[in-house]
């Protein structure tokens, strides 16, 4: 195979002979993972008799727990001793395994390209023909630039300390190389993604990803609320993926290629605004919304944390859902010739931001709050991406997807402690609800120290991580809202200029949101009096060091990865802005399209405005830390209902009330009365099928009846026919 | 005189096919079978005076088939008999649709 792939990647490419010809090993190899994990899966479930009480178990725990929202599989039986899987040694080797080699492939890579110096074209590597019909001409080929080279650094990295904290987290369930086999398909579907030459391959990726997503949401499947998370959350990213597969089309049949190159080669034919481009920009942000959880279809991320939490920590916060916004940023030149769908997506995503943090501010899940966050930031991305500050928004993508997986590991740790703990008392308390923790901070202070730094990176508080990508973006759309092509441009009347500056409000409220809702949950979570119960209490503790050390580690790059592109005012750090360098050959063309040449806003103002945001945020953790009251809070189950607002806030502003009214209900009834009533039993059951026999069964009856065994007859019959033909031949 | 020959034959044809289809007795409408391969014999005959003696030849075939036909029939008929009484063809309905 390999000779193969050298020869098809013939070229003269500054990255030929590197490390990088081994691009294709990156997937590879956790799709090896995926092979074996599985393999080990099926025969297992092979061999295990009706007696194997590793089955019993994973067959009763659904009903045994139905009173724990999720979280059971992982913490084995409440009666008898937990049996492990008989694979789960090599599975922790082979699942972990694979996606270190990945990673230490891909920074091979990495240091490869770095070493090369300036490279403008992106590397391909051309495997097969794949789908050559008429004038479509479509290669397996991957490509590599500094884009998909920075996504697959945050996928297999994250990705491997997160496959580190599913080794103790999962280790005792019985589906354990089962959830191996689907997490490293994950990867290797991810990786497809970001790898893809053309839109055809990525969309295979972003299909796979999803159908891992709707696996791993459904993990624990006998629990009908989490077969019905995976459901709708597939359901939802189908309609995005119309939106994705209506912008290829409309780009195959107005450019005739699908390869991300030569469309960028050919967009520069496509006029300027014009209804094609904003068309095609807006069908592929219908994708993205879909995929990256935005308004509206963001309905689906929330409820996916009935997943294992290391799952919503890699696909459902660090990694997946953030597709959207590598997809605008690499089809940036597309959309910074489309300012009015740019408009879109920024109010979109900003509208997103302030709608999901304000949710979050009364959730007591404590997943349910880091969802709710996972989908404001990833409305802060979309405004960064939007308005055409591309490095602002993957960088973003970047450090969230550091200190998001923290604060879901983070959360992963809390919730496996008060597991532990009610499962050794038998009791069935929520696992996951805040007002049955507080004070954990005595119990668990690394996971509290950690998650801590999480938070100050996601409030926006220097010098950690978010502070400068979420300033970046602020400030880009504060930059662009003052002079840019989307300034220029109009919306329903109102010009650019007043929506970016519209979102860069909503954005400053979101910022101030954000800090408050982390600040709460740290405070009730962490702080004042544990609620947990008396005899649980003593349970309590850190999570295991195979646990806790992936946490260190993302905390390390939460407090530092930041400085990956350190903004001008803070050039004692170090290098200025590297990323925005390293990004410069896929991004800066549209970058400067969109910008139009504009002066640097002046350091006054950027001062001005990079104050205002630590304000905010560490006005919002101030707000929080004063008045919220930790002890008097009591147990979920002594807990009164919320009232009035904060009641619509509880319960999300009831939009999946309203969608199963306007969509769900009304498509389930037509479903139902027309369609299958209607058409399939009553047109194509009655009509079609049983018609048709009844109608030969009528033809027969009739052939019947002239089968009367009367001779005469017979011969009547016989005798009118010949005289009829003699008669036909006279006559003629 | 072929005028007359085949307007007697027609004649004699035309009373066969009344007779079966209008008899119900077995043996009758067997003997008025018999009686329409006649007819058509006398036909062949009747042109044979005219067109030569292909004719007559024919008429030789006709009646050896329908000796072969009568031995059979006549057969067919009697195992009838014996095994429902009857000959009558209304009562002789087995194959009915």
């Amino acid at each position: 195979m390999l000779p193969l792939l050298q020869a098809a990647a013939a070229g003269t490419h500054p990255l030929q002979g590197t490390a990088a010809s081994w691009l294709w090993a990156v997937p590879l190899l956790p799709f090896l993972g995926f092979l074996i994990n599985g393999a080990f899966s099926i025969v297992s479930a092979y061999h295990a008799g009706p007696a194997d009480p590793t089955l019993a178990h994973g067959d009763g725990h659904g009903d045994r727990h139905g009173t724990h929202d999720e979280e059971h599989g992982a913490h084995g039986d409440d009666h008898h001793q937990v049996k492990r899987h008989p694979f789960a040694m090599l599975t922790s080797i082979v699942g972990p395994g694979v996606l270190l080699l990945s990673f230490i492939l891909t920074a091979a890579i990495f240091f490869a390209m770095h070493g090369a110096g300036e490279i403008a074209t992106p590397f391909i590597q051309r495997y097969f023909s794949w789908m050559p019909v008429g004038d479509l001409k479509l290669d397996a080929a991957f490509q590599l630039d500094q884009l998909s080279m920075m996504m697959m650094l945050v996928i297999t990295g994250v990705g491997t300390l997160i496959h580190f904290f599913s080794v103790g987290y999962m280790q005792d369930d019985p589906g354990y190389p089962r959830y191996f086999a689907y997490l490293n398909l994950f990867v290797f579907f991810m990786l497809l993604l970001v790898l893809g030459a053309n839109f055809p391959v990525m969309f295979i990726g972003w299909e796979g990803v999803g159908t891992c997503s709707y696996l791993l949401i459904g993990f624990w499947f006998s629990d009908k609320a989490n077969a019905d998370a995976g459901k709708k959350a597939f359901i939802v990213n189908r309609i995005g993926d119309f939106g994705f597969l209506i912008a290829m089309f409309l780009l195959f049949a107005n450019l005739g290629t699908l390869d991300f190159d030569a469309v960028r080669a050919a967009s520069t034919s496509l006029q300027f605004g014009g209804a094609l481009v904003t068309a095609i920009c807006l069908f592929l942000f219908l994708g993205c919304a879909g995929k990256s959880a935005q308004i509206p279809l963001y309905v689906w991320l929330p409820d996916a944390m009935a997943g294992p939490t290391p799952v919503s920590a890699l696909i459902h916060a660090a990694t997946m859902v953030t597709a959207g916004v590598y997809l605008i940023a690499r089809t940036g030149f597309l959309f910074s010739i489309a300012p009015v769908a740019q408009i879109v997506v920024v109010m979109i995503g900003a509208l997103t931001a302030i709608f999901a943090a304000s949710i979050g501010l009364k959730q007591w899940d404590i997943k349910k709050v880091l969802a709710y966050s996972t989908v404001s930031q990833l409305g802060y991305m979309f405004v960064g991406v939007g308005s055409g500050a591309y490095v602002a928004g993957v960088f973003h993508l970047v450090t969230h997807a550091f200190f998001k997986a923290l604060l879901f590991l983070g959360s992963g740790s809390v919730i496996f402690a008060m597991h532990e703990a009610y499962h050794h008392t038998g009791s069935h308390e929520d696992a996951q609800d805040m007002r049955n923790m507080g004070g954990l901070r005595a119990y668990m202070p690394w996971t509290w120290a950690l998650m801590w730094i999480a938070t100050l990176a996601i409030s926006g508080v220097p010098p950690f991580a978010g502070f400068f990508s979420k300033d970046e973006i602020l400030g880009g759309v504060f930059a662009r809202a003052q002079h840019s092509t989307i300034a220029d441009a109009h919306l329903f009347g109102i010009s650019g200029s007043a929506w970016l500056y519209f979102a860069y409000l909503l954005g400053i409220v979101a910022a101030f949101m954000t800090a408050t809702y982390m600040t709460r949950m740290m405070i009730y979570t962490f702080h004042g009096p544990n609620r947990t119960g008396d005899k649980e209490r003593e349970h309590l503790h850190d999570a295991p060091w195979i646990m806790t050390g992936p946490l260190l580690v993302l905390g390390i790059l939460t407090l530092a990865g930041g400085w990956i592109n350190i903004p001008e005012f803070a050039r004692f750090l170090g290098p200025v802005g590297a990323l925005e360098r390293w990004l410069d050959p896929v991004v800066g063309a549209s970058t400067q399209r969109v910008i139009a040449g504009a002066a640097e806003t002046s350091p006054g103002l950027e001062y001005g405005l990079v104050g205002l945001a630590v304000l905010i945020a560490i006005g919002g953790i101030a707000y929080a830390a004063t008045r919220l009251d930790p002890k008097s809070l009591v147990p979920k189950r002594e807990a009164v209902p919320e009232e009035g607002f904060e009641k619509v806030l509880l319960d999300k502003y009831y939009v999946d009330e309203i969608y199963d009214a306007a969509v769900v209900t009304p498509v389930v009834g037509t479903s139902r009365g027309l369609l299958w009533r209607g058409v399939d039993a009553g047109l194509i059951d009655g009509l079609a099928v049983n018609g048709s026999a009844l109608f030969a069964r009528f033809v027969g009856w009739i052939g019947s009846q002239l089968q009367s065994g009367q001779l005469g007859t017979y011969a009547w019959v016989l005798v009118i026919g010949v005289l009829c033909v003699l008669g036909a031949v006279t006559i003629r | 005189m072929l005028p007359e020959a085949l307007f007697f034959s027609a004649v004699l044809f035309v009373i066969g096919v009344f007779g079966v289809l209008i008899r119900r007795n077995a043996i009758i409408v067997f003997m008025c079978v018999e009686l329409m391969l006649n007819a058509v014999n006398l036909t062949f005959i009747a042109f044979a005076q005219v067109y030569g003696v292909a004719g007559q030849v024919f008429v030789f075939f006709v009646m050896t088939v329908a000796a072969a036909e009568a031995a059979v029939g006549l057969a067919i008929i009697i195992a009838l008999f014996r095994h429902r009484q009857t000959v009558n063809l209304q009562n002789i309905n087995l194959l009915k649709g």
